[in-house]
């Protein structure tokens, strides 16, 4: 099988400093994939070298057997590679129902119907369970409530792939049950790439696991794999003298 | 936003159409042809908001598109000797042309940088208009003649110079960019627009090319600008290059910001004060820029999103 996502060489510097460094990366059609690593590893940067948000300063990036490496990021999500925010990144001023109808008016082909907007931006929001707030502004939702707008409108970009940084951050051990939920049902449809640092969620939804440190891919595998793999370890707790 | 029930916000704007024509009949003369006068600037105001209220943009060199219109349908009438639609047709499209060109060139910047660029722009054009005296009138203008103000329809022919043709005249125009106004902030385009205001990088990453997008946006503010400049020239007859200069560009600035931003009643409501404040206060006094500074700052300090903007904030979410 071909892989979904590929990239070859990538690289990333910020100055001096080589945030990414030549990463070779491959993810598979329906896979769940954690990205994991401590703090500055260049987990964010990665992605967003994939999403189109910065641009490499080497390497190759390769989208269902097309080289997207210069395509601008707005053309990137039409492909169906999706991102949502570390930060959460909602349009505060707007509804929940203006947030999420503006994912669904792009991907809409048949352009004037107003009842496919209203449809699809429901089905979103209830799959999110957000369909009671729909017309409360953003702001003013909960910030776990807010995480989830975020999903949603990733959501209703229908992506092929659909990249989530730290969707967890800041949200409640009862919202996170929920949450994994999510991300399963929306596996079912999509390729996931998770940067995530709350390892029992890695643990229970990942198919595999990619470790990065100081900018390189430090290992990859099964949870079971990298939880035996003593440089991950040491990555994480700090060598061994 | 929503994509609610409209009727509420097209019974208002229709009553205010309603109401602009009804006054047509009651005015007493002075007022009747200020109204006229104001109804065409806040056609320039509408334009300008589409771009600074809804897209955020702050250009400082609006003056440029309305004196597109101006001089466009202006020189079209005085040195081609061409009729009042095809007249006016070409100063839509001078100034649709040349936003297009300035979009271009000034969007690849943003912020402080973009007013600069704009006002820089527009001091080009304003210099233009000078140096190209022997065709515009330089510092001087131009009077339209009165017998080429006229609008042939069929068989009967409107002379522009009468007051109840011109007011109708700035009326039709003022009521269709009003309802286009509305029509397109309602639209997915005009919620697409709001979202680039309110977060640009957040609205590319839900797949929109926000530089076309925005630059449609200062092609549709700018065309709207140069119709109203289009039809000032047609219907007051004066084509002058102070309408290029950064006051013109500084006005409709600040009648936005005094009627509401992003409200789409709030550039006539802006015009309409600004005139009738500098109106009643010349009458009193030679003095009356201090009146109307502190008739500006205690609208800042009470109604700090400009009049509707503050109205819809407190009392009436629905307003467009």
């Amino acid at each position: 099988m071909m892989p979904l996502l590929t990239t070859k060489g990538l690289s990333r510097n910020f100055g001096g400093l080589r945030a990414v460094d030549g990463v070779d990366f491959a993810l598979m059609p329906g896979e769940i994939r954690a990205v994991i690593g401590p703090n500055g590893a260049g987990k964010t940067t990665f992605v967003s070298l994939v999403s189109g948000r910065i641009q490499p300063s080497s390497g190759m990036i390769v989208f269902d057997g097309a080289d997207i490496t210069n395509l601008p990021a707005y053309a990137r999500v039409r492909l169906g590679i999706a991102y949502t925010f570390q930060i959460t990144s909602v349009f505060a001023n707007l509804t929940a129902y203006d947030n999420v109808a503006l994912p669904v008016q792009r991907t809409l082909t048949d352009g004037r119907s107003r009842g496919a907007v209203h449809a699809g931006v429901m089905a979103a929001l209830e799959r999110t369970g957000l369909a009671d707030r729909a017309h409360m502004p953003a702001g003013q939702l909960s910030y776990g409530h807010q995480r989830l707008l975020e999903v949603a409108m990733g959501l209703a970009l229908k992506p092929r792939l659909l990249i989530l940084d730290e969707p967890t951050q800041g949200l409640a051990d009862s919202e996170i049950d929920n949450f994994i939920e999510l991300v399963r049902e929306i596996a079912k449809t999509a390729t996931v790439l998770l940067i995530e640092h709350n390892m029992p969620v890695v643990m229970q939804l990942a198919d595999r696991i990619t470790v990065f440190n100081a900018g390189k891919i430090l290992a990859e595998g099964t949870p079971e794999q990298v939880r035996a793999n003593t440089q991950v370890q040491d990555a994480y707790l700090g060598t061994t003298p | 936003m929503k994509e609610a029930s409209p009727a509420k916000a097209y019974v208002l704007h229709l009553g205010v159409i309603a109401l602009l024509f009804a006054l047509s009949f009651v005015l007493p003369e002075y007022h009747h042809g200020l109204l006229a006068r104001i109804m065409v600037l806040a056609v320039f105001a509408m334009g300008y908001n589409m771009l600074f209220g809804y897209v955020g943009l702050l250009s400082l060199g609006h003056a440029m598109f309305f004196s597109a219109g101006l001089y466009g349908a202006g020189l079209a009438v005085i040195h081609l000797g061409w009729s009042v639609p095809a007249a006016f047709a070409a100063g839509l499209a001078c100034g649709a042309v040349l936003a297009l060109v300035i979009g271009v060139l000034a969007l690849r910047t943003s912020g402080v940088a973009f007013m600069i660029v704009t006002m820089m722009f527009a001091q080009v054009f304003y210099l233009i208009i000078l140096y190209f005296a022997a065709w515009t009138g330089g510092d001087q203008g131009l009077v339209v003649p009165q017998s080429a103000r006229v609008l042939v329809l069929g068989d009967t022919s409107l002379g522009l110079t009468n007051p109840t043709v011109r007011y109708m005249s700035a009326l039709v125009l003022f009521s269709i960019v009003l309802l286009v106004t509305l029509a397109v902030v309602r639209s997915r385009y005009g919620r697409v627009l709001v979202a680039i205001r309110e977060n640009e990088e957040r609205t590319k990453m839900l797949g929109y090319d926000t530089f076309s997008n925005r630059l449609a946006a200062v092609v549709v503010s700018g065309t709207i600008c140069a119709a109203s400049g289009a039809a000032y020239a047609l219907l007051f007859g004066y084509v002058g290059s102070t309408f290029a200069s950064v006051q013109y560009s500084i006005l409709p600035l600040l009648w936005v910001l005094l009627g509401g931003a992003a409200t789409t009643l709030g550039p006539l409501i802006g015009t309409l004060f600004m005139y009738y404040v500098v109106d009643v206060t010349s009458g009193y006094t030679s003095a009356y820029l201090l009146i109307v500074g502190i008739a500006l700052i205690l609208l800042v300090l009470f109604f700090p999103k400009g009049v509707l903007g503050t109205i819809r904030q407190r009392w009436l979410g629905w307003l467009p």
